[in-house]
């Protein structure tokens, strides 16, 4: 039997209601007993960490990363993206598809949880809604639940058939999967000469670059809570992937009145950065969706107050050096952002926006491991995984995308003041991360 | 239930736009918005001096000096008139071309620049077909790097041989120039602004000194958001940037014309329309200079054209030809003005200019 035990922090659990200086005893992987400081009966020389002015929180869950494998391991592996997650306080992941092959299989999605990529943190794959994610046949749905995924998307190759959305969004209601669409209408964003690269607006004509319209977001979004309403006797799952727009957000807060189930995650990049920071052709500052008008960003900011958004997610997607120092029209949108999301959104949304702590710690814990039915994450409650974050909340420091423990340093995040540090990350009753020394 | 956003009510504080660190090289010449006016005013004397300096003279100003143009696209005047302005000075040049190099092979802009600088290029002088290209090419080099073009973003030298050639007809005989030396004349840009490094240049331009710019071209080649695309992020030492009236939407082309004492006409850039329908003879009905219509609305303005011209489309064969029209004094124009740009990226981070 191993143990783990994490004396004199404090402890906040927002879905256990709790919020006060605890001691936590982890057996086997999961919260054994919660108890009043000092009050844990330990065996002689069982492992103790000493939370002393800590904050002990359930582990971040991040439903939305690209781990890049299988077949991309050049910009990211399991195990480094992982590494990068657990650095960041995330004790489980869930990976997109859009693989090398795409993940479409059981096979894939055994593989990506395998032992042997020597994951640091739980890896939850997500799967395919369409074979290819070619959006025309769906995917075996009962057969990939029963392999370990938690849900099925095209990832970035939005469904744009009426008819095939509509069967996915059915057939993962019946064997109880959530639908995650990104959401692009890719006929407003992409043309015979190639993609658009940047948000469409002032910004982008004055850089001579092709914009992305905001309607392309927003009407992906209100098709698909038409559809979600043709089928509400099948209480589908919608959840929108990286909200970006005010209407995008309209539409779901809209479709949450008439009482569908419709859910959605925002990037931190999102609620943080505008049009703006593309710069002068800043790669690091390409994705998609891409950065938007500070009026969108503003109604981000407003759907994380008003409970609008479910989740913070970081769309983590780490590229190789190599493919971001090209033309900004070249370059693939993506950028890394497992190790920063806890310590902006402290800065930010907590410090700078007063959000309560115990919110911010949910939306990035409890509140995601709900929306994909995570059970025994997000919470410490006892039973649950012994999965933890220990950090210093008051830590002022600047993040260094060269230290990053991923393969990708592509932030846009390198050099910026955060608040918060992780001390130690402990996933399953393991220490997955602990802070260095010389730190 | 329209609501003020919570962000915007709170006046919440949210992280500042990002400075810009270009351009590197005090000599590169990325966008016009890396000169300020004083520094545009000094360019145009040098130009004036240097064109009619002594040749033997003036080929001692840059003997010997490596210049490199690296062109992804074709080009005549631009091409021609930088290596002409460039062996003036006496400086040596090096034509690197996407169809005859290892571009070809598929090496990147980056190696690219870090080979012609491993080859002693002292400067680039870059053209190429995507946006932004050019500060790429300045941050992996950090030599100077002159922006010949760049996708449909800035064509600087371009805007300031246009200047120049409206003040030798506006202004004659004004030496030096500021904020107010353009107030009072009008500028129609009219045609494919959407896709027209040269529209923004001179966008960036003409309302620093003075000028009112007003842009004239159906929706499809000029959206709304034309004029309210703000100033590029500028440089930190650079006071504001306004300076002029700025920047109008005009959809009525007679009635743009007959405002301004320049008018600008664009080529419609088949290459980048990519699917987008354009009726050409609605268009030509609508915006085509021709003579009738240039002789009612504006018989004493200059007309321009950045070349090349399609004659029978944006512009009528007797108009490109014509009393009015300073089509060729701007290629000419563009040899000084080139030469001073290329003087400016070899000396100034000697010292030896302000």
């Amino acid at each position: 039997m191993t143990t783990l035990a994490i004396r004199n922090g404090h402890l906040i659990d927002p879905a256990a209601g709790i919020d006060g200086l605890k001691d936590i005893l982890i057996k086997d992987g999961r919260v054994a007993e919660i108890a009043a400081p000092g009050k844990l009966k330990l065996a002689n020389g069982a492992p103790v960490l000493d939370a002393r002015g800590l904050t002990v929180a359930p582990g971040l869950v991040d439903i939305h990363v690209h781990l890049r494998e299988p077949g991309q391991g050049y910009k990211e592996t399991i195990a480094t993206g992982t590494a990068a997650a657990a650095a960041g306080g995330f004790t489980a992941v869930a990976a997109m598809p859009n693989t090398t092959p795409v993940n479409d299989s059981v096979e894939i999605t055994r593989w990506m949880q395998a032992p042997e990529r020597g994951a640091q943190v739980r890896v939850f794959p997500i799967a395919a809604a369409t074979r290819g994610s070619k959006g025309e046949a769906l995917t075996d749905y009962a057969a990939l639940k029963s392999a370990g995924a938690v849900a099925v998307t095209d990832d970035g190759r939005p469904i744009l058939k009426d008819g095939i959305m509509r069967e996915s969004l059915a057939a993962a209601a019946r064997v109880g999967l959530t639908v995650i669409q990104h959401a692009e209408d890719t006929r407003l964003t992409q043309f015979a000469n190639g993609a658009a690269s940047m948000n469409l607006g002032p910004v982008s004509f004055r850089l001579g670059l092709r914009g992305m319209p905001a309607e392309a977001e927003s009407a992906m979004v209100e098709r698909d809570i038409r559809l979600v309403t043709e089928l509400r006797e099948l209480h589908p799952h919608l959840h929108v992937a990286h909200i970006s727009t005010a209407a995008a957000v309209a539409a779901v807060r809209q479709a949450r009145r008439n009482g569908l189930r419709v859910t959605c995650e925002v990037a931190p990049h999102h609620f943080l950065l505008t049009e703006e920071h593309v710069g002068l052709y800043n790669t690091h500052a390409k994705m998609n969706p891409p950065l938007r008008s500070a009026a969108d960003r503003d109604a981000m900011i407003e759907a994380l107050l008003d409970g609008v958004v479910d989740a913070i997610a970081t769309d983590h997607a780490p590229h190789a050096m190599h493919e971001k120092e090209v033309e900004f029209e070249n370059a693939p949108n993506g950028i890394t952002g497992l190790e920063t999301a806890l310590s902006l959104a402290l800065r930010w949304l907590h410090k700078e926006w007063r959000m309560p702590l115990g919110r911010v710690l949910s939306l990035l814990s409890a509140q995601p491991a709900a929306l994909l039915g995570l059970k025994g994450r997000g919470t410490l409650a006892v039973g649950s995984f012994g999965d933890v974050v220990l950090f210093d909340p008051k830590a002022e420091w600047t993040y260094r995308a060269t230290e990053s423990l991923s393969k990708a340093k592509n932030t846009p995040f390198d050099g910026w003041a955060m608040l918060g540090k992780v001390h130690y990350t402990i996933a399953e009753g393991r220490i997955a991360h602990a802070i260095s020394n010389r730190e | 239930m329209a609501t003020t956003p919570i962000a915007a009510r709170r006046k919440l504080a949210t992280p500042p736009p990002p400075s810009s660190p270009f351009p590197y090289h005090p000599g590169s010449l990325l966008s016009v918005m890396d000169l300020t006016v004083p520094a545009v005013s000094h360019l145009l004397e040098r130009a004036a001096v240097l064109e009619h300096q002594d040749p033997v003279v003036r080929d001692r100003i840059l003997q010997k000096r490596r210049i490199a143009l690296l062109f992804y696209e074709s080009s005549t005047r631009t091409r021609t008139s930088f290596e002409l302005a460039s062996k003036a000075l006496g400086a040596d040049t090096t034509l690197v071309s996407n169809l005859s190099s290892s571009i070809e092979k598929g090496e990147s802009l980056k190696d690219t620049g870090l080979t012609l600088r491993a080859l002693g290029a002292e400067a680039i002088i870059l053209r190429h077909n995507s946006s932004g290209a050019a500060w790429l090419l300045e941050e992996a080099t950090r030599l100077p790097v002159i922006n010949a073009g760049d996708g449909m973003h800035e064509h600087p030298t371009q805007a300031l041989l246009d200047l120049r050639t409206i003040l030798a007809h506006l202004r004659p005989g004004v030496a030096e120039v500021g904020p107010e030396t353009l107030s009072g004349v009008t500028v129609t840009i009219a045609g494919d602004i959407l896709h027209s490094r040269v529209a923004r240049s001179n966008m960036l331009l003409l309302p620093r000194l003075g000028a009112r710019v007003l842009l004239c071209g159906p929706k499809e080649l000029l959206p709304e958001m034309a004029a309210k695309s703000s100033p590029g992020i500028p440089p930190q030492r650079q006071g504001p940037v306004a300076g002029g009236p700025g920047i109008e939407i005009e959809r009525n082309f007679e009635s743009a014309i007959r405002q301004s004492q320049a008018i600008m006409m664009l080529r419609i850039q088949a290459e980048r329309l990519a699917g987008l329908q354009l009726d050409l003879e609605e268009y030509k009905a609508a915006y085509q200079l021709t003579g009738q219509r240039l002789a009612s609305q504006a018989p004493t303005a200059i007309v321009m054209h950045p070349g090349p011209i399609i004659r029978g489309l944006e512009i009528t064969a007797g108009v490109a030809d014509g009393p009015q029209s300073t089509i060729l004094e701007q290629v000419t124009n563009g040899v000084a003005i080139r030469m001073a740009v290329v003087e400016r990226a070899l000396t100034t981070a000697e010292g030896l200019l302000p």
